[in-house]
């Protein structure tokens, strides 16, 4: 890669595995429980926080050396939380139609530990370009963890992915419900995100040991 | 040594600053784009009105509104009587559709009496569409709907639409396939008692085949988005029983 140091491609590469806000910083738990029972939701949920975290850390970078460090976290919470506003009306007034989708996401992007644990462990110590790389790599990240969930949910709960039927008609019983397969409804629910998260941490630890903590 | 943005004074400044910066910059979007959201938020109203009594873009399996740019025309040629019901009294009132639910179920604190009942009344292919506006709260937020009904009280469309309710779930309500489980439900009861329609777990109806059990199949996952479905149309619903016992009386 010519446009990016061997540094700067570390910011981005990184995030998707070794590093992974989900399974190995276990930040972002709480939307990857809520929101991946489709695919779709996780998809855009990912593009959404990719831009908010991407241009959060570049304004939270560019203000590091004025933020007083005693109101920092507040600081940087009304940052987040004026860009997404901002976005939102925007999108409302000139793009009605996918503001209908996004709006849902909006309060749950604000909240979202990921966006606020990149602020304080990265922006606020390096310059915009960098944060930007890390924003863009740590919602990559993000986005990987909720793309593969969200597969695994939509694809076992429903029979569907991205809303069409690929596994046959579960009323009809074509398909492979010809056979006796049902879905199951528990997939749809958070408790099983928890445990398809898991098993990727467990995957993950297993194929890297150094990842694996000593106690 | 002590670092600058460290001081009392400047915390406080700053802080100060920031709230005036950032307040000007929404208070500055909000306004300038109020007009515009607005007028959106009209047009959706229209839209939503015509989806319910069938007039509409869907393809085989979404729910796809006709384009904003013809909704004012369609608007104007399918409904043909807006109303409003006020205590028993009704009358015609071409703004109906702009009455905000949420407002005048507090303005009236309660009392059925003084509430202002939007009613649309729609002629599509020879057949008469009763199109009310219901309002409720799901899981996290507001839910709303458009519910077509004919003289009996047989549903023939709805349209049900959320504030905030969960993706992939509670979400779910705004979809085809749980819209369309709605038409040809009955309100009334085989004695013409008026009974809603509930959203019900394990019903043993999945492909809701039954049309006067007063039940459709729920999501699963969204029990509590589901049962605010089911209150919303028993309360709001049930306001309009009187305009329809009149109905069929004369």
């Amino acid at each position: 890669m010519g446009l990016l140091s061997k540094k700067d491609t570390k910011l981005i590469t990184d995030p998707l595995a070794d590093n992974n806000p989900i399974t190995i910083q276990v930040l972002g738990i709480c939307s990857a429980l809520a929101i991946t029972a489709e695919l779709k939701a996780s998809i855009v949920m990912s593009i959404s926080v990719m831009f908010v975290l991407g241009l959060g850390n570049v304004v939270i970078s560019l203000m590091r050396n004025i933020i007083p460090s005693k109101i920092r976290i507040i600081v940087q919470l009304t940052v987040v939380a004026a860009l997404v506003i901002i976005v939102d009306q925007v999108l409302k007034a000139f793009a009605y139609e996918l503001s209908k989708t996004l709006s849902v996401f909006v309060g749950l992007i604000i909240t979202n530990c990921i966006i606020m644990g990149r602020f304080e462990a990265f922006a606020l110590a390096n310059g915009p370009w960098k944060s930007f790389l890390d924003g863009i790599g740590n919602s990559l990240g993000y986005g990987v963890i909720l793309i593969i969930v969200g597969f695994f949910r939509e694809l076992l709960g429903s029979g569907t992915l991205l809303g069409f039927p690929v596994l046959g008609d579960p009323i009809a019983k074509t398909g492979l419900y010809a056979i006796g397969y049902e879905n199951n409804g528990f997939m749809l629910l958070s408790p099983m995100a928890l445990i398809v998260v898991g098993i990727i941490i467990w995957v993950q630890r297993t194929r890297n040991k150094a990842l694996v903590e000593d106690h | 040594m002590e670092n600058r943005t460290d001081k009392n004074s400047y915390t406080i400044i700053f802080a100060i600053a920031m709230v005036i910066v950032v307040g000007a910059l929404l208070a500055f979007t909000a306004s300038s784009l109020s007009p515009k959201i607005s007028e959106n938020q009209r047009i959706e109203k229209q839209q939503n009105i015509l989806y319910a009594m069938g007039v509409n873009d869907n393809d085989e399996s979404s729910a796809i509104f006709v384009s904003t740019k013809d909704a004012p025309e369609l608007f104007t040629k399918y409904i043909s009587k807006q109303l409003v019901i006020k205590n028993g009294e009704v009358s015609e009132d071409d703004q109906a559709y702009l009455i905000d639910l949420k407002k005048d179920k507090a303005a009236s604190g309660g009392d059925a009496t003084k509430r202002n009942l939007p009613l649309f009344v729609g002629e599509k292919d020879g057949v008469t569409h009763y199109i009310i506006p219901i309002y409720g709260k799901g899981l996290w937020d507001a839910i709303w709907g458009y519910v077509s009904l004919d003289e009996n009280m047989v549903i023939q469309g709805a349209y049900f639409d959320h504030k905030g309710e969960t993706p992939g779930l509670g979400a779910n309500i705004k979809q085809r396939y749980f819209m369309d489980d709605f038409i040809g439900e009955h309100i009334l009861d085989d004695n013409g008692n008026f009974k809603g329609v509930t959203v019900a777990k394990g019903n043993a109806d999945p492909t809701n085949e039954n049309k006067t059990d007063n039940e459709v199949d729920a999501i699963a996952g969204a029990t509590i988005t589901g049962d605010g479905v089911t209150a919303m149309i028993k309360s709001d619903l049930k306001l309009y029983k009187p305009y329809f016992d009149n109905l069929k009386n004369n």
